[in-house]
Order: structure tokens, then C-alpha cells, then sequence
């Protein structure tokens, strides 16, 4: 398994976020975590990618502890996050945002030909600070800030916030040729029909435990609305 | 007429100097939102660090200003590795702490092991002699090398800032440091490396400080405050608004000792408050 969580725990000082996640991500696979604002989604990106302290042995990367070891690190293993809010950096280009990801020095097909191939509209702006660019061309600097790092795993935290859905669109569009050539995804998404064409499994978080998993086809509407508002007990 | 134009010129080629103290400052709060309170302290002792070698070995000052640069730009990665990152974080007191201990340090070790007599980096023949620009001008080599020898580690800054790997992560800690990490750039390294890019210039201009004029262990702080006061004056965000600050005051110095040779500094700090009072966010400060 190319990730995977064990009892995973996360706090926030005194605030527990997660209560023992067990989830697993195979290689080229898409998977989505859905669930409500404050449902912990968010948290578990961040323990997965180093940014909180959590056990070692919590977070496997091919069986191997991960957990804790800190964001720069983690990139280093092939492990790339793509922020909510996009979070690029406003002193920054757009060419050169896209640098920044090359920085983990990864091997592997991805550069900056690749990503402006991916994302055309890039090229023109790549002299733009990436700040001054729409929020959707700003969405794609930042998945392809990721991509520059070569990752096995990709994590995606709510792409489509904030966003046009018709831009939305363009964006997942690129996703699925991205696991064909083996790399995994895990989406953090509130619009769930997007999930589920997206994904080819699911996750339901809530307050920090996962209510529902399963195949996205064989999951029902009620079903995941039972388990993303804790409306009614839940038959795994 | 001519007089004064011989002032300004004697006060821009001395802002250079000013300029080389306070772009160090200004990088390592651009960078990581750290004031050396210390800075003053370390210019005086990269020139103490230049006085064996002159002084006891008699090497030319400027062979030495390479030796002390390195050794300079190993002590600022080293103090940021090893002490100066735990003292980062929200809170901006620590690192003022910090570096007012080293200040401290600095200015009794020194008065130690050199005592409190003034010293100064003998430059021989080259330190009066000048370049005759018509009749009446004359522009010293020395103040004149100083200046461009600042004018061009402050291009050479630029260009790293704007143009190498080690700028855009410089640039991408400063703006976001948890993002940058996500990115795999190790912000320990990256603070590591602007102390360190401080520490070369401070060395620079610690020895061009040290041929200039006579220098004790107390020197210390009144070059922090040139440094405080050129950054304000140009604005922070800007390596240039803070050359051009940098020059401001050197001017205003200047003039000011033409007066009265006691009246160079407080002019210098009078421009200051001005600045202060007129445009708080300095005369050249980058607004987003």
C-alpha cells in the first residue's frame, strides 16, 4: 500500500481533531474525503504531509513511518500537498512559483514544459506575479507547484473553493490522466457528486472519525448524507 | 557652489558604507522578521577580525575584507542554525533578547582582548590620496572604492535575490514559511543562509568602517543606528530604497558637519525623524 493511516491521532494543542483514522491509498488510485466543515478532513492532509507532529508509525508511506517528520521532508519522499486557498507565494512569478516544487529534487517526468503542457494558459502568465492571476489559473500554479516535486502521492485540500464550476471542471479534468500514469490522489472535496466522479473510493469524516467508506458507486445518496451530517446511525 | 557639491559627493560615497550596514538589517528582517540588535556590534568585530592580520601580519586591508567575509558568513549560518531559529516564532521579543546578549558579549569580549583603546585598519598611501575632478573637486580612492565596492555587492545581492534558486526560496520563506515547506525548502537552512548574507556584508563594511575612521568596543551601537535609520528612511522591501536611504542619511551627515563638525550626526538623525514624521513608511517603500 502506497499510504497508509493507523489510528491516526491529531491534535491542536488541547483541540483533538482526529479520533484514530485507518485509510489506505493504493498507487494511481483517486480517493476522495468528504465530510462537513470542522469534520477534520483538512487535519488529516496536514498530518499526512508533516506539517502536524503525530505518531511516527500513524502515517506509512510503503509500510514505512512517516508520520511527524516535517513537511520538507515528506515532500522529499514524494509525498506533494496542494494547499487550500492556494496559499502561492505573492513576492513570486508565476515561473518561479512553479520552481519552488522542483526544489525537493525528486526524479521523475514532471518540469516546467509538462506543466505549461498541462496547463497552457500558465506559459502566457509565467511572468506574472502569481498572486495577480484569477482564482482558477491560481489553482492550477498550485497543483503545478506540486506536480514539479515529482510526487507518487498527490493531495489535493478543496480545489474547487471558491471557484467557478465551469473552471472547477477544467481543473478535475486534469486528475485522471495523473493516476494513469500511477501517481495517487486524495481529494479533500465538499461537493460530493464531484467526489464520486472523481474518486474511485470514498471517505466520510466526521468530527474527526470516519463515518462511511466504501466504493463511490456503490455508496447511496442517503447513505453519505447519513454519515457526512450524523443524521441517523450508519451500517458500514 | 562648489563646496557643497564636494559635500554631497563626500556624503553619497559615504551612504554607500551606510548602505552595506543596513541592507545586512534589512535582509534578515525582509527574510525572517529577526532585528539584530547586535549588528553594530558584529560590524565592529569583523574590523577586529581584520586588525591581527593588518596590524600584526601588515596585510593590505582590502586582501583581508575576503578572509572576513568568509569567516563572517560562517558565524551568521552558524548563530542562526545554532541559536538564532529557536528565538523565531510569533512572538518578536526573543530575538531582540537574544542579539542584546550578544551585543553585550560581543562589546566585553572585545574590550578583553583588545582593550578600549581606538584602533583603526592603516591603509598606507591610498587612504589620502585622491582623484582631481577639474580644479576644485577632488573624490578620495578610498571613500570612491568603497562606494562602488557597495554598489556592486548590492547588485550582486539583487541578482541572488531575483534571479538564483537560493532567492526564490529566500523570497517564498519570507512570504510563507509553513507553504515553503511544503515546497522542501528547509527554512532553518534559508534563515541559515540570510544571517549568513548579512554577516558577508557587515564584514565588508565593518573593515571599510574600520579604515575610515578609528573604532573601539562601544562603536557598536552607533552603527546599528545608522543601519535603523538608513532602512527607515528608504522603506523596507527594498534593497535599493534602502541604498538610496543609506545615502540620504550619508548626505545629510555630511552637510551637517560642514556646519559645525559636531553637527553631522544629529543632522543625519534630524532627516530621520523627518522622514519619520512626513512618511512613516519610508520615502521608497514597496506598498501592495
Amino acid at each position: 500500500m502506497l499510504l497508509s493511516t493507523h489510528d491516526l491521532v491529531a491534535r491542536y494543542g488541547q483541540f483533538q481533531a482526529l479520533f484514530g483514522i485507518d485509510l489506505e491509498v493504493a498507487e494511481g488510485e483517486a480517493i476522495a474525503i468528504i465530510g462537513a466543515n470542522g469534520a477534520g478532513k483538512s487535519t488529516f492532509l496536514k498530518a499526512v504531509c508533516g506539517q502536524l507532529a503525530v505518531a511516527r508509525d500513524a502515517v506509512r508511506l510503503d509500510g514505512r513511518g512517516i508520520g511527524g517528520i516535517g513537511a520538507a521532508d515528506v515532500v522529499r519522499l514524494g509525498v506533494a500537498m496542494v494547499p487550500e486557498g492556494r496559499r502561492l507565494f505573492r513576492s513570486l512569478s508565476v515561473e518561479e512559483n512553479l520552481r519552488t516544487g522542483g526544489f525537493a529534487r525528486r526524479p521523475g517526468p514532471w518540469n516546467l514544459e509538462r506543466v505549461y503542457a498541462l496547463f497552457p494558459v500558465l506559459r502566457e502568465r509565467r511572468h506574472q506575479p502569481g498572486t495577480s492571476l484569477s482564482g482558477g489559473q491560481q489553482q492550477m500554479v498550485a497543483i503545478g507547484r506540486a506536480l514539479m516535486s515529482n510526487p507518487r502521492l498527490l493531495l489535493c485540500d478543496e480545489l474547487s473553493l471558491g471557484l467557478a464550476p465551469t473552471v472547477v471542471k477544467d481543473i478535475y479534468a486534469a486528475l485522471p490522466s495523473l493516476c494513469a500514469e500511477g501517481m495517487a490522489i486524495v481529494i479533500v472535496e465538499q461537493d460530493i457528486d464531484l467526489a464520486q466522479r472523481t474518486a474511485s473510493r470514498l471517505y466520510c469524516f466526521m468530527h474527526g472519525r470516519v463515518t462511511l467508506s466504501g466504493a463511490s458507486g456503490a455508496l447511496g445518496k442517503h447513505q453519505i448524507a447519513a454519515a457526512y451530517f450524523g443524521l441517523e446511525e450508519v451500517a458500514s | 557652489m562648489i563646496e557643497w557639491l564636494d559635500t554631497v559627493i563626500q556624503g553619497v560615497l559615504l551612504g554607500g558604507l551606510y548602505a552595506l550596514f543596513a541592507i545586512g538589517l534589512s535582509v534578515t528582517y525582509g527574510v525572517m522578521r529577526l532585528v539584530n540588535i547586535a549588528h553594530g556590534d558584529f560590524i565592529i568585530l569583523a574590523a577586529y577580525l581584520a586588525l591581527p592580520l593588518v596590524g600584526g601580519l601588515a596585510w593590505n586591508p582590502f586582501a583581508v575584507i575576503p578572509a572576513v567575509a568568509i569567516v563572517m558568513f560562517a558565524l551568521g549560518y552558524t548563530l542562526q542554525r545554532t541559536l538564532l531559529n529557536r528565538t523565531l516564532g510569533p512572538d518578536i521579543l526573543p530575538p531582540l533578547l537574544v542579539t542584546f546578549g550578544f551585543s553585550i558579549v560581543i562589546q566585553n569580549g572585545l574590550r578583553e582582548a583588545f582593550s578600549s583603546d581606538s584602533r583603526s585598519l592603516p591603509l598606507g598611501a591610498l587612504e589620502t590620496a585622491s582623484l582631481s575632478l577639474g580644479d576644485t573637486i577632488a573624490v578620495g580612492w578610498f571613500p570612491l572604492i568603497a562606494f562602488l565596492v557597495a554598489v556592486a555587492l548590492v547588485f550582486a545581492l539583487s541578482f541572488v535575490l531575483s534571479r538564483t534558486n537560493t532567492g526564490i526560496a529566500l523570497r517564498a520563506t519570507a512570504d510563507d514559511p509553513a507553504t515553503a515547506a511544503l515546497t522542501g525548502i528547509r527554512s532553518a537552512h534559508v534563515y541559515g543562509l540570510a544571517m549568513a548574507m548579512s554577516f558577508t556584508l557587515v564584514a565588508v563594511g565593518g573593515v571599510f568602517s574600520g579604515i575610515r575612521t578609528t573604532f573601539t568596543p562601544e562603536s557598536g551601537p552607533l552603527s546599528l543606528l545608522y543601519s535603523f535609520e538608513a532602512v527607515v528612511i528608504g522603506g523596507l522591501g527594498s534593497l535599493w530604497g534602502t541604498f538610496a536611504g543609506a545615502v540620504i542619511l550619508g548626505v545629510a551627515q555630511a552637510i551637517g558637519a560642514k556646519f559645525d563638525a559636531g553637527f553631522g550626526i544629529l543632522t543625519g538623525h534630524l532627516v530621520f525623524l523627518a522622514v519619520l514624521l512626513i512618511r512613516p513608511n519610508g520615502l521608497f517603500a514597496k506598498t501592495r
